[in-house]
């Protein structure tokens, strides 16, 4: 079993570096369509809307195959690792964003005029008062989206990248090492996944709403 | 309509409380002043410049004028100091040391200079109103506007509030402010201006107005604070 450890590991690195990636467009894209949605943009508030509802309500699978499979017959030819980013960006936003505009209407809108009072232009409020609130408001499904997004990676040997469960479904199909392989499987997405877990609730603790700073003896 | 027939004009160092029933529109005078209420007619002038609460130049206006919220409105994400000096270091865009050693000056001031690193929720209601003015002081306001600042603080809180803008007046800051603290308003006023219904029904020195009120409606009003219907 030891041997197959460096392939699995490989492909644990390669999840990452896409995931990574993806997760971080999900965040910019998150922030953007959610100001867009929350601040009524119009024009780009119908796309943004249509986006969400699109990608929230299809398959990853399903996005990828149509990224991976139909982009080059429409001339846009793309690496399945580009494609893997772009996917899990594409679906990422649509979940951060919903979960940056909650918060941004958690905030109170008289924060808003706080800021506004003392000489603060829109841009400048929202970037030092109002998004570090809603950030910190929009915290616990934001852990829980990086989560699902790095779960949702799995589908990714789908459009033939040396992922987890591409080298997973290879060892099983090549030496019928079936439970070996599948138990490694648990593993690895596990030493993937786990970190971000301990490290969002330890984050969600310290910054919940209310609590900033020490906790009041 | 909210507000119709306010007209107001405040001289340098003068200390002007609004007084008035609850739902008159005192605190909608505050906010037009400084355009965060919208008007539909009428002007405002700040040194000879119209404010405008939807021109672009609104914020560089907004910066001269220092307003306190009856609730605080603290920034919670912040510390005491980093919420005195957010505004200076990005709205004046001043160096951060300088900023930073007069905030604690002012934080001194309202007596606070050692919860500065503290965050707003570990303070009291009349701690968290200290802030929020020292927040205000903090961009060199030409003009204070204090909207009912004590009116959700216990009472004991009350006074430590009221003492720091007491020594703001004696300094000669400009004030406009509005609150149900008739005694307080009665020391640091150098003239009253009643509102009721949108307007402003009398307007005199402190004195005058406490003593022998002109109107029926303002002796009505200042009658509510004796209590003597209720003895």
């Amino acid at each position: 079993m030891a041997e197959y450890l460096p392939l699995f590991w490989q492909a644990m690195l390669l999840t990452l570096r896409i995931g990574w990636v993806g997760i971080l467009g999900a965040i910019v894209l998150g922030l953007l369509v959610a100001m867009v949605v929350h601040f009524k943009v119009p024009v780009l508030r119908q796309i943004a809307g249509a986006y969400v509802e699109l990608f929230r309500n299809t398959p990853l699978l399903i996005q990828l195959f149509f990224m991976y499979f139909a982009l080059p017959r429409l001339g846009v030819p793309i690496s399945a690792e580009a494609c893997g980013m772009l996917g899990l960006a594409l679906l990422g936003g649509a979940y951060m964003a919903e979960s940056f505009r909650a918060g941004l209407e958690a905030v109170e809108p008289i924060q808003f005029e706080s800021a506004q009072a003392l000489g603060m232009t829109r841009w400048q409020l929202m970037r030092h008062v109002v998004l570090p609130q809603a950030v910190t408001l929009s915290i616990q499904s934001f852990v829980a989206n990086v989560i699902f997004l790095l779960k949702e990676t799995s589908v990714f040997s789908a459009i033939s990248l040396l992922d987890l469960m591409f080298v997973a479904k290879d060892l099983i199909g090549l030496y019928y090492k079936t439970t070996e392989c599948l138990v490694l499987l648990v593993i690895f997405y596990l030493i993937m996944i786990l970190p971000v877990s301990i490290l969002g609730s330890y984050v969600e603790r310290r910054l919940r709403y209310g609590s900033f700073g020490p906790a009041r003896a | 309509m909210v507000l119709d027939d306010i007209s107001l004009a405040v001289k340098p160092g003068e200390v002007v409380v609004v007084s008035g029933p609850s739902g008159c529109g005192k605190s909608t005078v505050l906010r037009c002043i400084n355009g965060l209420e919208q008007i539909q007619g009428g002007r405002i002038l700040l040194d000879g410049a119209v404010v405008d609460g939807a021109s672009k130049d609104i914020a560089a206006v907004r910066a001269k004028l220092g307003m306190v919220f009856q609730s605080y409105e603290l920034f919670p994400h912040l510390t005491v100091i980093e919420n005195v000096t957010l505004a200076p270091t990005v709205v004046l865009r001043r160096p951060k040391g300088e900023v930073e050693s007069e905030a604690l000056e002012l934080l001194d001031r309202v007596g606070l200079k050692d919860r500065a690193g503290d965050y707003p929720r570990q303070l009291s209601g009349g701690q968290k109103q200290r802030v929020a003015i020292a927040r205000a002081l903090a961009m060199k306001p030409e003009i204070m506007l204090l909207d009912e600042i004590t009116a959700a603080l216990d009472p004991e809180m009350v006074h430590e509030v009221l003492d720091v803008i007491l020594d703001l007046a004696r300094e000669g800051k400009t004030m406009i402010i509005v609150t149900h603290e008739m005694g307080f308003a009665r020391a640091v006023a150098d003239r009253m201006v009643f509102v009721d219904g949108g307007a402003i029904v009398e307007e005199g020195p402190p004195d005058e107005f406490f003593d022998n009120p002109k109107t029926e409606r303002a002796r009505k009003f200042l009658h509510t604070f004796e209590y003597e219907s209720v003895r």
